[in-house]
């Protein structure tokens, strides 16, 4: 027990170096301003794609070098990181709420609840989600709160159906019995026996979830359909960079190895707090 | 007075139409323990379920009735039903491994039943609890309370589960079969625990259970069972002295003794099972369900 208790504690480096680089990105995001050594908006063509610091005619203060039009690097990166995390924050979370709900209630109701709110997801998930996703934001218009929605709307089957299926789990345990007998209601038992065990594998999914939104805003500002203005995405840089791949290779690779970070820290991340939740792993 | 729990020619079957209870009655007087015995598969368990209003959706009871003290569950609707089984029933589980919320704590998950369901005061509920868990003999019940379920052995849950129980003063416990999931050396102190609690506080017990040396220890009044069906049902004095039933007798028979630990075990004979088969035929043959 204590040897597995070790090794379990172990294995928290995953823990850390997730969140450390999740909590820099976050800091550096919120203080942008502060922490940004140029303008993100700032064109100077006289600038245009430098290379990076440790390559021949790079400029000091433009550490990942400039884009085609001499914008910096860095900078763009750090202010795009804003827009990925609103939407990561607010787009994971809705869909966490709205899943989780359905899925405690069609998998511990069960009958016609659950069949219900189970063909839903069916049909839900027989859309592709990125299609649906673009046909989202083109009806509902351009912008961080249609993306946010966009992907709310999208993604919350994926909570739904990892939280019925716990919930039925759960449903079938002896203390959810005792506390019929007790005289609980049901949605009493819900909160009360259910949702405690079921929270680690929300905390896990929303982290991931968290991920997958900062993916699926990168896809839609990749195809110029997420917020309007001309504040820096991460999927807004990467489509620039795609057109200079071969001038200047660092406009894309940049922000693409800050998307993957990002999104593998995410997912590490959540499920490192899971083990943490989990009182039986713990 | 009447009867702390009355069953009336109680039949509940499947979707397919299977009786899995086959018209039971018992009664368990106030302050008295009552033995359901039989072999698994025979109901013990499902009449325990009916009475504490969780059968599993796919049981339907097609007749007779359950009255706890006098009042018939069948009559009042289902908020009044849960009411009544919450405040005047409790369950000491079978399995103390899978009973326990692994997730909450145990002081909050003993004290919350009477805080929420009973209306009582935190301090009433605390006190009530400290008590209870001194008295199955849980020696520093402030870390106990403060545990996680799998930082307990199996044996010191059943403890708690014992003492949640008798917390509330219920008038019928049913007892599931609570000692089967424990060690051997473990199931002898829960008997004693059992039985000691329940001469103090004077509650009835269902206690359902496949071993008659349990039977022996704990009850007055045993009810055989067979396929869902009562086959026998007598004082436990005379029912040891006096089987009438040719499957008790075969039971006892087979019951491993440790006075000879070498002798091979019994089955059941052939012609005793032909026998109940008949039997349990013959009753079905009899039967047309009043409802349903």
């Amino acid at each position: 027990m204590d040897e597995a208790r070790i090794a379990r504690r172990s294995l928290s480096p995953r823990l850390w170096l997730a969140g450390g680089w999740l909590v820099l990105a976050l800091l550096a995001a919120v203080f942008a301003p502060l922490v940004a050594p140029q303008d993100p908006l700032a064109q100077d063509l006289m600038l245009e794609r430098l290379p990076p610091f440790w390559l021949d005619g790079a400029e000091p203060g433009y550490w990942l070098g400039t884009d085609s039009l001499g914008r910096d690097l860095l900078s763009r990166l750090i202010f795009g990181g804003r827009i990925a995390f609103i939407v990561a924050f607010a787009a994971a979370t809705s869909a966490c709420l709205l899943g989780s709900t359905l899925g405690l209630i069609a998998g511990y109701l069960g009958g016609w609840a659950d069949r219900m709110i189970s063909r839903i997801v069916d049909v839900w998930m027989a859309f592709p989600p990125v299609l649906f996703a673009i046909l989202l934001v083109a009806v509902l218009g351009t912008g961080l709160s249609s993306v946010i929605i966009a992907i709310a709307v999208i993604d919350w089957t994926r909570f739904c159906r990892v939280i019925r299926a716990e919930a039925m789990s759960q449903a079938r345990m002896d203390y959810v019995e005792s506390a019929r007998i007790a005289g609980y209601g049901r949605i009493g038992i819900m909160l009360r026996e259910v949702l405690p065990n079921v929270l680690p594998s929300v905390v896990a999914l929303l982290s991931l979830e968290m991920g997958i939104a900062v993916i699926v805003e990168a896809i839609l500002s990749f195809v110029n359909l997420s917020i309007a203005t001309d504040d820096p995405t991460w999927g807004g840089i990467i489509a620039e960079g795609r057109l200079s791949i071969h001038q200047a290779w660092w406009v894309l690779v940049f922000p693409l190895v800050t998307l993957i970070l990002t999104v593998l820290s995410f997912s590490q991340f959540g499920e490192g707090l899971k083990a943490r939740f989990d009182p039986v792993l713990r | 007075m009447s009867a702390c729990l009355d069953i009336h020619h109680l039949s509940a079957v499947l979707p397919n139409g299977q009786r899995v209870l086959r018209s039971v009655s018992l009664t368990v007087q106030p302050g008295e323990v009552r033995a359901l015995v039989g072999e698994s598969g025979a109901g013990k368990t499902m009449i325990g379920k009916a009475v504490l209003g969780v059968l599993p959706k796919s049981v339907r009871i097609v007749e007779g009735e359950m009255l706890i003290e006098g009042e018939d569950l069948g009559r009042l609707d289902a908020k009044a039903r849960r009411t009544l089984i919450g405040a005047r029933t409790a369950l000491i589980p079978q399995d103390p491994l899978t009973a326990l919320n692994p997730s909450r704590r145990i002081g909050p998950q003993m004290t919350d039943r009477l805080v929420r369901i009973l209306g009582w005061s935190g301090e009433r509920a605390d006190s009530r609890i400290g008590q209870l868990l001194d008295e199955v003999q849980i020696r520093d019940p402030e870390r106990v309370l403060r545990c996680y379920p799998h930082e307990l052995s199996g044996g010191m849950r059943q403890r708690v589960l014992i003492a949640a129980a008798f917390a509330a003063e219920p008038r019928l416990i049913v007892a599931d079969e609570p000692t089967t999931a424990l060690d051997v050396t473990v199931q002898k102190q829960i008997l004693r625990l059992i039985a000691q609690l329940q001469r103090d506080h004077g509650t009835a017990i269902l206690f359902v259970t496949h071993d008659l040396g349990v039977v022996a220890k704990i009850s007055q009044k045993v009810s055989v069972l067979y396929a869902g069906k009562v086959v026998e049902e007598a004082g436990t004095a005379d029912l040891f002295a006096a089987p009438q039933h040719p499957y008790t007798r075969a039971l006892m028979a087979a019951t491993p003794r440790y006075t000879d630990p070498y002798a091979s075990l019994k089955p059941v004979d052939e012609a005793v099972l032909a026998g109940l088969a008949a039997e349990i035929a013959a009753s079905d043959r009899d039967w047309r369900p009043a409802h349903g």
